[in-house]
């Protein structure tokens, strides 16, 4: 990214968080409103996570078509980055929990699948560090990421089902209903747009940075 | 000749050695007997509720399951035979040809551990039938969604403990439902109430069985 | 010439190496041969035969360079190149728990054959282990166990037979036997084996040194 729109990007966070915390609170008529600001972030950042796994899926699927290690590098560069936003997201949404229920983890449903997500990812690269064989971890990576990936939706619809039948909904993570106005929507589509193109500006970052490696090592391996 | 053939041969292989040699078998019961009776001895009176109840025969399943489920493959590429199969026979046959032993030692998992578990936790089963339906769907959804699983540990360095964390995302989902389920039946329910529960312990497997069965010519053949 | 050129096979390795990691064990091997001939493969150890011989069955995908088998003018696919090939190494074992007759059983099952037991009957008295049929595998000998791989291989009648250190752990009337069977293999297929001993260089019509 050039140096304009990074420093733009800076700036736009910049506001956005500005603006978070100056502005009222998305929701109000709660002792806790104002720990709803979090909603800013945590949300984007969860939102992230996800994105940055379905990257890393359909790099694995191109990887098994192509075979290119580059392809398998970057789907392994987003896991890694989807990790640190997912990371994020658990810490904000643990703080949010305190804030509005006294504790930092309540099992809740949406909570838990975070969690998993996260629990996902390590086990990703725990697999990646325990195969040798470079073509063989690849392989592998990307057969699992795949499998993972389609367990992640049933985590979405099939936990809330369960626990509903269980629990009818006393728990609401997104805390009642938070009105999209004006200036609430302002702000959470460009804090959402601000992490997306950080995500997108470190995994473009990464990938270069991998190509380089990649054709030093061949000029090594062929010299 | 048929492709069925070839999956019930390797199958009938995969029993006939189990028969002989008793390997999976042996840990299976050895994995159900220690954590039944080391949970028992200890806290054992304290799991008097329904809830209670089924999550501990659960995760007493789900070791198990594990335990058993992972030695399939591990054996084939210790005794190099892995090999042999992948020269003579392609990876889909070989990945049904092991679910299908796999639904086997999982229904053998079942019947033992349902005797064990009524007998040493003095369980009063509401409904003896529905209670067997679901430990036997559950163990089954369980063992086919880590095989694919057990086939990559079985190749790797960290074997064991990288085969848990690794089936955790698939896992879960079936070990909800069925620690739900559970609960519900000795609570004393309906057939009407499970339905919902069955239907995805059938389906949810049956997608993971479809795409493992996709993706198992790149796990297997590398 | 004529019709036999339908039937004729013909393995095509071109510029194949490979690498483990860092490591490279196979450099730029190229080499043609059809029905008829016998390729023997020397090197010391370490030089990457049993790579090579591993590449060619289907096993091992390599680094570089690609390996052809040609029917009657078309490239034969995946599928079909697993049936044509047999390897026999010492990486790869039968089950120990099942029996001779079993174990030929299971492997003809899963490539798709029917045999019969006079068929494997005869397979076993023509590598010298008749009546042994029904003794467990992990009962056999090195020998024995040698012996009933090569039988098993060349029971499914493949077109390309790959022998990594055939006459390995067999006395002198094992190897006669083996070197019996090579010789009349060759005939009708491509014979390829990797090997230490000198003197079984000799049934190789080309040689590929992998030094």
């Amino acid at each position: 990214m050039t140096k304009i729109l990074k420093f733009g990007l800076l700036i736009y966070f910049g506001a956005v968080i500005v603006f978070a915390f100056i502005k009222p609170p998305p929701l109000t008529g709660q002792t806790w409103s104002d720990g709803s600001r979090i909603f800013y972030f945590h949300v984007p950042q969860a939102f992230v996570a996800f994105v940055a796994f379905a990257t890393s899926m359909i790099y694995s699927i191109l990887y098994l078509k192509r075979r290119n290690p580059l392809d398998d590098r970057k789907a392994a560069l987003s896991v890694e980055l989807g990790l640190v936003f997912c990371i994020l997201a658990t810490l904000t949404g643990a703080i949010f929990a305190r804030i509005a229920w006294g504790s930092y983890w309540n099992w809740d449903p949406r909570e838990t699948s975070i969690l998993i997500l996260l629990l996902i990812y390590a086990a990703y690269f725990a697999l990646r560090q325990s195969v040798t064989d470079e073509r063989r971890r690849a392989s592998f990576s990307a057969v699992y990421l795949i499998l993972a990936f389609v367990a992640v939706p049933v985590f979405g619809l099939v936990l809330p089902r369960v626990y509903e039948s269980l629990h009818p909904s006393d728990t609401i993570v997104s805390g009642g209903s938070i009105d999209l106005r004006g200036y609430v929507a302002a702000i959470f589509f460009s804090s959402m747009a601000c992490f997306l193109a950080i995500y997108y500006w470190l995994f473009n970052l990464g990938g270069r940075v991998i190509s380089l490696e990649y054709k030093r090592l061949e000029e090594l391996d062929a010299g | 000749m048929g492709w069925i053939k070839r999956v019930i041969a390797l199958t009938a292989k995969d029993i006939r050695v189990e028969l002989r040699t008793r390997y999976a078998i042996n840990s299976l019961v050895l994995f159900a007997v220690v954590t039944l009776v080391a949970v028992g001895m200890t806290i054992g009176l304290q799991i008097n509720t329904p809830s209670l109840h089924a999550g501990f025969i659960w995760i007493a399943i789900l070791f198990s399951s594990l335990q058993a489920q992972s030695l399939s493959f591990v054996k084939e590429e210790e005794a190099k035979t892995g090999d042999l199969l992948r020269l003579y026979t392609d990876p889909g046959v070989v990945y049904i040809g092991k679910l299908l032993f796999s639904f086997v030692l999982s229904a053998f998992l079942a019947v033992v551990l349902i005797v064990l578990y009524i007998f040493l936790m003095d369980l009063s089963v509401p409904d003896m039938g529905q209670f067997i339906v679901m430990i036997l769907l559950g163990t089954i959804a369980l063992a086919s969604a880590t095989t694919i699983i057990a086939a990559i540990v079985s190749r790797t360095a960290m074997k064991g403990a990288l085969f848990a964390v690794l089936s955790f995302p698939l896992l879960l989902p079936i070990l909800i439902v069925a620690i739900s389920g559970t609960e519900s039946i000795l609570t004393g329910v309906k057939w009407t109430v499970l339905f919902d529960d069955i239907r995805i312990l059938i389906a949810y497997p049956a997608i993971v069985v479809t795409l493992s069965y996709m993706l198992f010519e790149y796990v297997w053949n590398e | 010439m004529a019709d036999n050129t339908t039937n004729k096979l013909q393995l095509n390795v071109k510029s194949v190496s490979h690498r483990f990691g860092r490591r490279r064990v196979l450099s730029d091997v190229s080499f043609r041969c059809e029905t008829g001939d016998a390729i023997c493969v020397t090197g010391h150890n370490g030089s990457g035969k049993s790579t090579l011989l591993r590449i060619l069955s289907g096993l091992l995908v390599p680094t570089g360079g690609d390996v052809e088998l040609i029917k009657g003018g078309t490239k034969l696919g995946k599928s079909e190149r697993r049936r044509a090939l047999r390897l026999v190494s010492p990486e790869i074992s039968l089950y120990e728990s099942l029996t001779g007759f079993e174990n030929i059983e299971l492997v003809t099952k899963l490539s798709g054959v029917e045999v019969s037991q006079s068929e494997m009957e005869s397979a076993l008295e023509e590598v010298g282990l008749e009546g042994r049929g029904d003794d467990m595998f992990g009962a056999y000998s090195s020998g024995m166990k040698q012996r009933l791989k090569i039988a098993t291989a060349m029971i499914t009648e493949p077109a390309v037979l790959l022998l990594d250190e055939p006459t390995a752990n067999l006395d002198d009337a094992g190897r006669e036997r083996i070197y019996h069977i090579m010789h009349d293999f060759q005939v009708r297929g491509i014979l390829i084996f990797a090997t230490n001993e000198k003197q079984e260089v000799r049934f190789g019509g080309q040689v590929v040194g992998l030094d």
